[in-house]
């Protein structure tokens, strides 16, 4: 049978993005950089890494979210399109948006096509420029059936972090240790030098700056809730604005096995799910249960999980459940290089991200089964299973 | 004058204490890019090259901060990107590259000649032969300024005397000396009162010149009066604030706010260059300088003080602050509660006179330093001032008194002040003899005079009191004759050259039916007389142009209704409803005289200064332009009380959000910029013309003038320069969002709420505005016309009059001055329960036709017009 496989995953530096307003200049460190372009130098430096014939790629499909202004107009074909980016006009360019599981969704999107036999190379690439396009777009219009009739349907996401607090009585201080335990994973990672292979320098930023080893409880306890009077997320146990682009190579296996390229991971299963609105982040706990289902395996055969740190509360109400049900996450298991509350989650780029990242952490731990989720604005999740080849478990 | 007021570009300000930087920012206030260099600091970081300009950094830094509602000592910038053309720098290294192109050049170092005449005589070699030096000394005479300096330097050089703080202060003293060139002083004139906006008074040279020579003693003579008496310092103040004229804060409330280490300062100068014999010199200074002394040594330098000055803000137990004042025998603090004084209260009613005859204590003491204020004055004419008229206008614009010395006699009467001194056994000053009883001041022909004396001569006549070339005065006009149309809330009046001007006059100039009623008259009699009116200007000078629809009567009328004597009658609902159908009328009406204000065949420029809130910016929003006052405070405040605007602020102010060039396209951006603006006053309202600006209330076209006393001027020349080719405005149409518009933006609320930032209020408030302006239910398949947005401000402005808590809110804010905010603590529904619970009334349309009402319309508007005066007269 043929096997979808990732070849590589790279992303640029994830930088602390600052939302726009119409009439002041955009701020952030990665602002001056078109996301588009940030996909362009992405797609070129996979391209020139693997020594991959151009002509050979199906498909670009691109995760992006509120694709207006600088990420309108198929930002995918614009990546195409752009002669800097080394790939010919033959190549097709897709854009998607599932919020925050754009880019992971792709990736099952890219196997299922190879899979189908339409095509065997997919690249796969997620970005997102906050300090460009605010949340919501410049024109946010809800159709109001949706707003008035289902009054829940769409909250500010950290209020849904609040009730997902609420439901499985999540303390603050609970959320706060977790977030320092991202941020002092993330640092010490990053220190041991093992975010050199995944991050292209783009614009003049090197590296990440978001991640804050130093960051202690006392600090965190200091700040004040912010979506709720009397909430217990703060700032510091919700994942930041960000800028911030990544991609995955996705190829058949007998392409890889072919062109004598690595292969880092294959693709068992993918699946997408839904939840209730207000408690959006538990998402993961149904998509990753269906995934496993798909692959065949136990949450016990997973010896890795990246999950998406959306907000503290959300990934602890998801292993808090998943333990309840019988199916724990230890944590020795869980997002061991840190996640998003200490990198940052560029919503159309964290899917992408997560799968890079399992995929490379399987290579590096010689483990056999990762697991990549995350949650999703509006009541999904998705989730993707991936086998590490040379394993033997 | 003679002078030009665009004659300086570039100028140095040489001292950033509170003057210097003040001085600094209204440069930059009115265009004029100006270095502000102070002494490098003593403590100087020798690492840290711009260290060297800490002081004037701090300075700029200290005025970027301040906002003129709460620290209007510091908010020197109109706007904050005025600071942009203040460049800081030190005195050691900069002084050259920043005198060498200089037109005007101020000095505001330390109150000591010394330092003074050594800058001076650095600037004489390095200042360009054209440039303007000026010294902001207070007491320091020019003669002694200018000692040893070469000819070509004292040729340009001048006092100007700016007064504390220099953007907010009216008064700007100038003195010439003998070796002044004459095309000096008549420049730094017309600069200053075009350009800086200042009341420009020429001084001869005496020490302390207007202002302070009679402020100064005042204070001085206060101060002693009350050591000697040991009086509390609060009844001082109560008496010798606003009952005489002077500010609110009196005599020590005022120093606290500029801070009382001025005083030994002041008054050490002022002792060396008086002559001996003046009675300023002659009472003993020791006991109130040493009161204050100790005060400064104990680090109670004034309001601005942690500890306070003679008085402070003590945090008593349980958090609750107290404010204690002084005792001037033992030092001690007392606590100090409203002051309820029989003298003071009568002095509303009766005059300053009330507070000097009460026969107790305080009166005695409030008589005797009244008095010798005024006998002070009285002796100063003519060493100080040829005409007595400078020093009541010095007093007024450089103490935010209401009355000079000489309008204060004039109040307490002549006659009675004279005999009253007489009996104390004190000799009348020269000019009380020669005025004989008669007042200083008078209107004749319509004409405001004041006495001219002739000491050597022994007389005194009146002479007509002239305006500076190009100012035109309301008052003036007032006094030459009757209104074309009067009502009791505003009159129109002719103010020449075919423009007509409409004044409000009502209790803080709010719109009531009766304003309206005005309204609609003067565009009927417009129209009637278009050969002999051609032009239209709304201006009052009154100190605020607006504070908005007459909520008062509202709440009246909803109060009565609830009175028990109806409820036991069970007619309470029958006169809430009278009161919605009044309600409706007023919003009818009050759009469509805007309406047809702006419709009019003659061009309209409204003119505001101080505050144009509510519905006093609509009716501005309406005009074809506005000619505002630079410091103009206008916004649309309605959500504080619980409504939306509705007399068509809306609509005007969607229509400026879509004229917004930086935003985004869509439909959505302008409505959200709209519904931001409109749903917080408390950051939109303007502070200060610029800001209006900025925020849109004013276009580029709208013009803006510095001195308030050349606004009506300005208002009216802007006006004709409209009249030839004038037409009116076409109406617009508007392409809104709909309701996925309306959800949206009810999303980002619902947001605050649940953050605690928004009441259930505010967000019942913000669904009636959002809904206004997507354009309603249909908002999104058609073109909105203004008409339909106005039947949608109309329904939405009526419902939420229906709500408990939007009464609650008007009549909090009628009592307290203030917004009511619901505890967002009380935000008891959830987000849920509160979106399902919208609502809105359906009305019918009004047709907008464009003109006056018609003969119906017009007889209601009239009959509420009619029936508001009388109510009003009554309260």
């Amino acid at each position: 049978m043929t096997h979808v496989v990732i070849v590589d995953a790279v992303r640029t530096p994830f930088s602390k993005g600052i939302e726009p307003t119409a009439n002041t200049p955009k701020r952030g460190k990665l602002a001056h950089v078109l996301p588009d372009n940030m996909v362009v130098t992405l797609v070129r430096n996979l391209l020139e890494r693997t020594g991959l014939s151009p002509g050979d790629v199906e498909t670009l499909l691109v995760g992006n979210v509120h694709q207006e202004a600088e990420q309108g107009l198929n930002i995918a074909r614009l990546v195409v399109l752009n002669p800097e980016s080394g790939l010919p006009h033959s190549v097709g360019g897709v854009t998607v948006d599932r919020f925050c599981g754009s880019s992971l969704h792709i990736v099952g999107d890219a196997k299922n096509a190879i899979l189908a036999g339409e095509g065997e190379v997919m690249l796969c690439a997620g970005v997102q420029s906050i300090s460009r396009v605010p949340l919501a777009g410049w024109n946010p219009m809800l159709n109001p059936l949706v707003y008035d009739g289902n009054p829940k349907g769409f909250i500010n996401m950290g209020i849904t972090a609040e009730n997902l607090a609420e439901r499985y009585k999540i303390s603050r201080q609970a959320q706060e240790e977790f977030a320092l335990a991202s941020h002092q994973k993330a640092a010490k990672a990053r220190d041991a030098g093992y975010f050199k292979d995944e991050i292209i320098p783009i614009g003049g930023v090197e590296a990440d700056d978001i991640i804050r080893g130093d960051v202690n409880l006392e600090q965190m306890a200091g700040l004040k809730p912010a979506f709720t009077q009397n909430g217990t997320v703060t700032a510091a146990t919700s994942s930041p604005h960000t800028d911030g682009a990544a991609a995955v190579l996705v190829t058949s296996e007998d392409y890889a096995q072919r062109h004598n390229l690595p292969i880092l991971a294959r693709i068992k299963a993918f699946a997408g799910s839904g939840c209730a609105p207000e408690i959006m982040g538990i998402g993961p706990v149904e998509a990753s249960k269906k995934a496993l289902h798909r692959a065949g395996l136990q949450m016990s055969d997973m010896d890795l999980v990246e999950m998406n740190e959306a907000f503290a509360a959300q990934c602890l109400a998801v292993l808090y459940e998943l333990e309840h049900q019988g199916i724990p996450i230890p944590l020795e298991k869980f997002n061991i290089d840190g996640g998003a509350l200490a990198l940052g989650h560029p919503l159309g780029a964290s899917g992408s991200r997560i799968v890079g990242k399992a995929a490379r952490l399987l290579q590096r731990t010689g483990k056999r089964y990762a697991l990549a989720t995350m949650c999703i604005g509006g009541g999904q999740g998705v989730a993707m299973i991936l086998e590490n080849p040379q394993s033997k478990g | 004058m003679t002078g030009k007021e665009d004659s300086i570009q570039k100028a140095v300000v040489i001292g950033a204490g509170a003057m210097g930087s003040g001085i600094a920012a209204q440069l930059a206030n009115a265009g004029v890019s100006v270095y502000m260099l102070d002494v490098v600091p003593r403590d100087v970081n020798p690492e840290d090259p711009s260290d060297r300009n800490r002081i004037a950094i701090k300075a700029l830094e200290r005025m970027l901060k301040a906002s003129p509602a709460t620290d209007p000592l510091n908010a020197g910038f109109m706007v904050p990107e005025n600071a942009k053309l203040v460049t800081p720098g030190n005195i050691t290294d900069h002084l050259e590259e920043a005198v060498r192109d200089a037109d005007w050049i101020v000095e505001a170092v330390i109150e000591n000649i010394d330092v003074k005449r050594d800058l001076f005589s650095r600037l004489e070699v390095l200042m360009k032969p054209t440039a303007v030096v000026s010294s902001n000394t207070s007491t320091i005479p020019l003669w002694q300024l200018v000692e040893g300096r070469a000819d070509a330097f004292r040729r340009r050089f001048v006092i100007t005397h700016f007064f504390n703080p220099p953007r907010f202060m009216h008064l700007l003293e100038i003195v010439a000396g003998s070796d002044t060139d004459a095309d000096v002083p008549p420049m730094m004139e017309a600069f200053g009162d075009i350009r800086l906006g200042k009341n420009v008074i020429h001084c001869k040279d005496t020490p302390a010149f207007l202002a302070n020579r009679v402020g100064i003693y005042y204070m001085f003579r206060a101060i002693t009066e009350a050591v000697d008496r040991n009086m509390r310092i609060d009844e001082a103040d109560a008496v010798l604030g606003t009952p005489v004229g002077f500010p609110k804060e009196g005599i020590f409330g005022l120093l606290d706010l500029v801070g009382i280490g001025i005083i030994p300062l002041v008054t050490e100068s002022l002792l060396k260059t008086l002559d001996a014999d003046d009675p300023f010199r002659q009472q003993d200074h020791n006991k109130g300088l040493d009161l204050v002394r100790s005060l400064l040594e104990k680090g109670c330098w004034g309001r601005n003080s942690p500890k306070g000055g003679f008085y402070r803000m003590q945090r008593m137990e349980g958090g609750k602050k107290q404010k204690q004042a002084v005792n001037l025998e033992t030092g001690e603090y007392y606590d100090v509660g409203k002051l309820k004084l029989a003298s003071v209260k009568a002095s509303k009613t009766q005059g300053p006179r009330a507070v000097l005859t009460s026969g107790d204590a305080l009166g005695d003491y409030a008589w005797v330093v009244v008095r010798d204020v005024l006998l002070y004055s009285a002796w100063l004419l003519p060493e100080i001032a040829d005409d007595l008229a400078d020093i009541d206008a010095s007093l007024r614009g450089g103490y935010n008194a209401k009355w000079g010395p000489f309008e204060l006699m004039d109040q307490l009467g002549v006659d009675w002040f004279c005999s009253r001194v007489e009996a104390d056994g004190l000799p009348l000053p020269p000019a009380l003899r020669l005025a004989a009883n008669r007042p200083f001041y008078r209107v004749h022909n319509g004409q405001l005079q004041r006495l001219v004396f002739d000491f050597e001569a022994e007389q005194a006549d009146y002479a007509t009191l002239e305006n500076k070339p190009g100012v035109i005065r309301l008052e003036d006009i007032r006094r030459q004759g009757p209104p074309l149309l009067t009502h009791y809330s505003a009159s129109l009046w002719d103010i020449g050259d075919g423009v007509a001007c409409l004044a409000f006059h009502s209790k803080m100039n709010t719109l009531d039916p009766s304003v309206l009623w005005v309204v609609n008259q003067t565009i009927a009699f417009m129209g009637q007389h278009a050969d002999t009116y051609r032009a239209l200007v709304i201006y009052n000078d009154e100190k605020n142009f607006s504070l908005g629809a007459n909520l008062g009567l509202l709440d009246a009328g909803f109060q009565a209704a609830r009175t028990p004597l109806l409820q036991a009658c069970g007619l309470s609902g029958l006169m809430e409803n009278v009161m919605y159908q009044v309600v409706d009328a007023m919003i009818v009406h009050g759009q469509s005289v805007f309406n047809a204000l702006r419709k009019a065949p003659f061009p309209v420029v409204g003119a505001p200064h101080g505050m144009a809130l509510g519905g006093g910016c609509e009716i501005l929003l309406h005009c074809d332009a506005i000619q505002a006052s630079a410091e103009t405070y206008m916004g649309l405040v309605e959500s504080g009380v619980g409504v939306i605007p509705g007399w068509g602020g809306c609509v005007r102010y969607l229509e400026r959000s879509q004229g917004i060039a930086d935003l985004q396209s869509g439909r959505i951006p302008a409505v959200r910029h709209a519904f931001q603006t409109l749903l917080m006053p408390q950051f939109s309202v303007s502070t200060s013309a610029q800001d209006a600006r900025k925020k849109h209330w004013l276009r580029s076209e709208d013009g803006i003038t510095m001195n308030p006393d050349r606004l009506l001027a300005d208002a009216k020349t802007k006006a004709l320069s409209m009249v030839d080719g004038y037409s009116p405005p076409e109406s617009v149409t508007f392409a809104l969002p709909g309701q996925a518009g309306k959800s949206a933006l009810n999303m980002a609320v619902d947001d605050f709420y649940v953050k605690g930032q928004a009441t259930y209020h505010d967000v019942v408030v913000a669904d009636a505005l959002a809904d206004v302006l997507t354009g309603g239910p249909e908002g999104d398949c058609q073109l909105c016309d203004e008409q339909s947005l106005a039947l949608l401000e109309r329904q939405h402005f009526l419902s939420l009059m229906q709500t408990e808590q939007t009464k609650k809110r008007i009549a909090h804010t009628l009592k307290t001055g203030k917004p009511l905010r619901e505890s967002p603590e009380a935000n008891g529904e959830t987000v849920e329960v509160l979106r399902a619970s919208r609502q809105q009334l359906s009305l019918k349309p009004y047709p907008f036709t464009g003109n006056p009402l018609d003969w119906v319309e017009a007889f209601k508007l009239k009959l509420m017009a009619d029936v508001s005066a009388f109510l009003l007269k009554q309260v």
